[in-house]
């Protein structure tokens, strides 16, 4: 982590930039003191008054039944048997995870394809241009992304008529209304958001690669195929566990997107757990249910991605 | 020709396919914002006589200047402060020794991952609690706090690529911790501290849930909390809802292009720590 840093931080100061890990600050001077503690206490404050305490309150409200104004009845873990055989609260988890498919899978798989082909990051006016416009969707709020692809996707929309140009005017239809096709599509807007993000980490980390191993790997006679995978994937492993985690976090969290675009319809199709906690919280006023909703998906995302970080940190530890 | 000569030229062609890929959405928005008003456009068609005045429209149905003067404010309530407690926090982690220093760590780590919306139901009881509900102090709170676990991740691993011998000089000179952090490692911390500003900036501004839940008044609301409402509303008039998105967009992308190194390795960075 703190090598990254260094590198991309302030690659032209001259400053002293001596890899000195935390293993190497034993200082004898510095004594653990308690007025020490002063530098944390103001962020932990906050930290603790706005977020660990209604954290808190979410477990404590997961146990009730209680509609946010009369009283509450204690209700134990009825809320999470609900959620866990419902099969419409179950559906809601279902889709999060075939979300991940277009957040994480679509996005990683064409950034390394792109990274794999430009064997390294591109130089010059190119470079400015592709990052510049790659990064535009990371830089808009999601909201704007779910208006933009809410027109692309409509019967006029610009999707329907590139189909029709193409001959394929037979499949149009508005694609966030069908049932069978508003999930898909909206995973879509998913993966044009973090595809450029991904390609760039990607690339900038294929940047580092030694380009001896490349050399190597051709003198044993290796193709390209051979050559990507002993020598760019493994190269590439903690950019890639960068991209995975942050896209499987937004797809498994999504709210913003499928919120703008769908509301979680036609019916429930593209209800997700972000969605389905606002819905039961703001408008079913069902305060239990919801809040075991959002503790399971807080569990669900710490359970999916700590697996990633082991995977692809391991070298760093 | 050589695998690698073909390869570079591969490797742009499947680049300016992405990039048209992610222009496509904005070409067809902008081409719609110029259609007469009222109209039902299709997809991308440049307007014969493009309307212009759509984008003074919704200037006006936005309550545009309004609206960018609330985000600012919210920007500012929230940018300043959550770098100086990041800073503050993770400084003493990373330099000072501290009872429990690890464990503090740990705890604020694990808000790295908590989806807002797992606390969107009980921040909303407890913002109301303190009769902030509606006001810009419901989001400006929360937010600090939110920010803090990745806030205080990114200066803590900051402040552990400072060599410890510079605070070790400052200590033989009789400098206490304080003096040590002003006078030494903050001026150091200038590089990290403004990517940290601008990934802060970028969150705040389009950050929606909390906006859309906490504050009834889109003109107190953040810029994408706005455009929500905003869709609400004019949702049916696709040339208005165009010129009206691409406008609130408009800000961000056009700091983006400005700045555009600084945010592209800030968010390069914040990707790699985050």
């Amino acid at each position: 982590m703190t090598s990254v840093h260094q590198e991309v931080a302030r690659p032209g100061e001259g400053r002293v930039t001596a890899p000195s890990g935390p293993r190497g600050r034993s200082g004898r001077r510095r004594t653990r003191r308690w007025s020490h503690l002063l530098f944390v206490a103001p962020a932990l404050a906050m930290y603790g008054f706005f977020v660990l305490r209604p954290l808190a309150t979410s477990v404590q409200y997961s146990l009730y039944d209680w509609n946010g104004i009369s009283a509450s009845t204690w209700v134990g873990l009825a809320n999470y048997r609900r959620v866990l055989t419902d099969s419409d609260q179950l559906l809601t988890i279902a889709h999060a995870f075939e979300l991940i498919v277009f957040f994480t899978v679509i996005p990683v798989f064409l950034g390394l394809v792109a990274a794999a082909l430009m064997h390294g990051q591109p130089r010059g006016s190119f470079a400015t241009v592709s990052r510049t416009v790659l990064f535009i969707p990371q830089v808009i709020p999601l909201v704007a992304a779910g208006i933009v692809w809410d027109w692309v996707y409509s019967s006029n929309g610009v999707a329907n008529q590139i189909l029709t140009w193409v001959g394929l005017g037979g499949v149009t239809r508005p694609w966030l209304a069908d049932f069978d096709t508003a999930l898909p599509a909206v995973g879509l807007i998913g993966a044009w958001v973090m595809l450029g993000l991904c390609t760039l980490l990607l690339l900038t980390g294929i940047g580092k690669i030694d380009l001896s191993l490349y050399e190597a790997a051709r003198i044993d006679g290796a193709g390209r195929v051979r050559e990507f995978v002993h020598v760019t994937l493994p190269g590439l492993r903690r950019e890639i566990g960068v991209c995975v985690t942050i896209t499987m976090v937004a797809a498994l969290a999504s709210f913003d997107i499928i919120y703008i675009s769908t509301q979680g319809g036609p019916g429930r199709s593209t209800m997700v757990p972000g969605v389905e906690i606002y819905r039961l919280a703001f408008t079913e006023r069902e305060i239990g249910q919801a809040s075991a909703m959002a503790v399971i998906l807080m569990v669900l995302v710490l359970v999916t991605i700590i697996p990633v970080q082991r995977l692809t940190q391991r070298a760093d530890a | 020709m050589t695998p690698t000569d073909r390869g570079p030229l591969a490797g742009r062609l499947l680049l300016v396919v992405f990039m048209v890929l992610t222009v496509i959405p904005f070409v067809t928005l902008f081409s719609t914002a110029l259609q007469p008003a009222g109209s039902i456009p299709t997809g991308v068609s440049w307007p014969s006589d493009p309307q212009w005045g759509n984008f003074a429209d919704a200037w006006r149905l936005a309550n545009l200047t309004p609206l960018i003067k609330s985000s600012l404010l919210i920007v500012l309530g929230v940018v300043p402060a959550s770098l100086v407690l990041a800073t503050l926090a993770g400084y003493g982690l990373a330099s000072l020794r501290i009872p429990f220093g690890n464990a503090i760590f740990v705890v604020f780590l694990l808000g790295l991952t908590i989806p807002f919306e797992s606390l969107i139901t009980p921040l909303y009881y407890q913002v109301e609690a303190l009769g902030l509900l509606n006001t810009r102090w419901a989001l400006i709170l929360p937010l600090i706090a939110l920010y803090m676990p990745f806030g205080v991740f990114w200066m803590r691993a900051h402040f552990l690529t400072v060599p410890p011998e510079l605070s070790e000089a400052a200590y033989i000179d009789g400098a206490g911790p304080w003096r040590a952090f002003r006078h030494i490692h903050l001026p150091l911390a200038r590089p990290a501290l403004s990517s940290l500003a601008i990934l802060l900036f970028l969150w705040t501004w389009n950050q929606f849930i909390l906006a859309f839940v906490m504050v009834d008044d889109p003109l107190k609301r953040t810029m994408a909390g706005a455009l929500g409402a905003f869709q609400g509303r004019y949702g049916t008039d696709i040339v208005l809802l165009s010129a009206g998105a691409l406008l609130i967009m408009a800000p961000t992308v056009l700091v983006f292009v400005i700045f555009q190194r600084q945010f592209s390795q800030a968010l390069l960075q914040g990707a790699v720590k985050g």
